[in-house]
């Protein structure tokens, strides 16, 4: 339970900026471990330089310097196999229906006969999308294309899910149900999942540990361990210690997002 | 039937009941324009009696040939130059200009290279056809959202199947487009060529037809012209119409 799925050492990414010259330190350095099977999840100030910590890990981008490693093995702008990522743009492929659309990956994946349909039909299911199969996604709502998207990640069997503000274009009402759906789809798979998100109290909600990142280049300045038990839904939020621990991240998190939009932090010397 | 397809079918049958009461009054002089019920009488005739049949043929088959390469090349070219960012950069500023170019002027020298044949015509009617479907293929590419490329790479897609199943598929209605203009361009640069200069063909005889003041056979030409390219134009939009319905666009 406690083995290391992922490991990153020393990773920094700097970005050159092409025609303006200089460099942009985005990221780093940082060191971190996920636990196999944990629900961890990233909060931070906005361009803190989350999406590139996920985007590093899911081998969509190359670390200017240290190291990320999968299961034992580096990525090293390749992508490894049995991670996948849901987005929180809309990443159905709009000419397709909705069983095309998860059936996607599939294509390339070399699968008995009948496996490809069962995993499908499966992942229907579990997302809720009965009734649904032939619909187009522009037929859908947000939230059902998310589903639809999470369902296209399922099938392929990932041992490390990456979560991309997936809930971030959705109402409060839906992200609440969905963020029960992902801690089902968690318990289920048994998969590690790697959220990134703005929301505090969605963090506190999901995660077994919460890292708070730093402003730009960013840093992990503290990972808050909730103690949630695995079997949870939403309710944990009338648990006391919900408040108290959302707090602690927003204390954490107040000063680096002062910075980030140019202020200073904290209560003037001498003030009230 | 919807009140704007009554209403367009009402002010088409308008616009030919006035053609035809001005034909019959004697406005418009028989030497000048038969009445259209006349002309569509002349039609029949001319395709039950397969007088033309070789004409119309060889008109058809040079204009598929032209649409078929504009649009194969067309698509194939927007593929390529879409993944040349410097290539494209050079090219762009042709393209943007490159419909002020009288194409069919260099009708002549295409004879001298190729012969008085099919060739030449086909040749104009590609070159006029490919460009419009180029530029409309980058411009759909250009709309596929970055999102869809970032979740074919987690798929683990070649450049080839990043192509063929993400983004093309996704740039097909704006290709229709281009596709739309192809078919129009075949047909011009073909007739044109065939007006010009030729051996056969439809434009040949309705120039032939317009020498000789054969009103019964010059009309019902263009007429059977104007049928083939409209019935073809009305069958891309309403496919490009059936996929933008399909992703909530229309």
């Amino acid at each position: 339970m406690s083995v290391a799925h992922v490991t990153l050492r020393g990773v920094t990414k700097v970005f050159s900026r092409p025609g303006k010259g200089g460099e942009v330190h985005a990221l780093g350095p940082l060191d971190l471990d996920l636990r196999s099977g944990e629900f961890f999840a990233v909060v931070g100030p906005s361009g803190c330089g989350k999406s590139t910590l996920l985007e590093l890990i899911a081998g969509l981008a190359t670390a200017s310097a240290g190291e990320v490693a999968f299961e034992g093995r580096p990525i090293a702008g390749e992508i490894p196999d049995g991670v996948g990522v849901v987005f929180q743009e809309d990443a159905c492929f709009p000419w397709l229906t909705v069983v095309d659309n998860i059936a996607f990956s599939l294509r390339k994946a070399r699968l008995a006969p009948g496996e490809r349909e069962s995993r499908v039909r499966d992942a229907v299911a579990m997302m809720g999308l009965g009734g649904f199969e032939r619909s187009y996604p522009a037929q859908l709502s947000g939230g059902m294309r998310q589903r639809v998207c999470i369902a296209r990640t399922l099938v392929m069997k990932p041992r490390l899910i990456l979560l991309d503000e997936p809930f971030g274009a959705l109402d409060q009402q839906t992200r609440l149900l969905m963020g029960e759906e992902v801690l089902r789809l968690w318990r289920q798979t048994g998969a590690t999942v790697f959220l990134i998100t703005h929301a505090l109290d969605e963090a506190t909600m999901l995660a077994d540990r919460i890292a708070v990142m730093s402003a730009r280049p960013g840093r992990i300045l503290e990972i808050v361990e909730t103690g949630w038990p695995r079997e949870r839904d939403s309710r944990v939020v009338e648990d006391a210690r919900f408040g108290a621990l959302t707090a602690r991240l927003w204390q954490v998190l107040r000063q680096e997002s002062m910075k980030s939009i140019g202020r200073p932090g904290g209560v003037p010397e001498g003030g009230a | 039937m919807n009140r704007a397809l009554v209403l367009r079918v009402l002010a088409l049958a308008a616009a030919v009941a006035v053609l035809e009461a001005l034909c019959r009054v004697g406005v418009i002089d028989r030497f000048t324009m038969q009445p259209p019920s006349r002309i569509a009488v002349d039609l029949w005739s001319i395709l039950a009696t397969g007088k033309f049949n070789a004409a119309i043929l060889k008109t058809l088959t040079n204009a598929g040939i032209a649409f078929a390469l504009a649009v194969s090349v067309g698509i194939a070219a927007g593929v390529a130059i879409h993944g040349l960012k410097a290539l494209r950069e050079g090219l762009d500023p042709l393209f943007a200009t490159y419909y002020a170019i009288p194409v069919l002027a260099f009708y002549p020298l295409l004879i001298i290279l190729f012969g008085l044949g099919d060739a030449p015509q086909i040749l104009i009617g590609f070159m006029l056809g490919v460009v419009a479907v180029i530029v409309n293929t980058l411009n759909g590419l250009d709309r596929v959202p970055r999102v869809l490329l970032k979740a074919a790479r987690i798929g683990r897609l070649t450049p080839v199947e990043v192509a063929t199943q993400v983004t093309l598929p996704y740039a097909v209605p704006y290709v229709l487009t281009g596709v739309k203009f192809a078919v129009s361009y075949a047909f011009i640069g073909i007739i044109g060529s065939e007006f010009v200069m030729s051996r056969g063909g439809m434009g040949f005889e309705i120039a032939f037809a317009y020498n000789n003041l054969d009103n019964a056979t010059m009309y019902p030409l263009i007429v059977l012209i104007l049928a083939v390219t409209i019935s073809a134009n009305l069958m891309i939009a309403r496919w490009e119409k059936a996929l933008l319905a399909r992703r909530g666009l229309a």
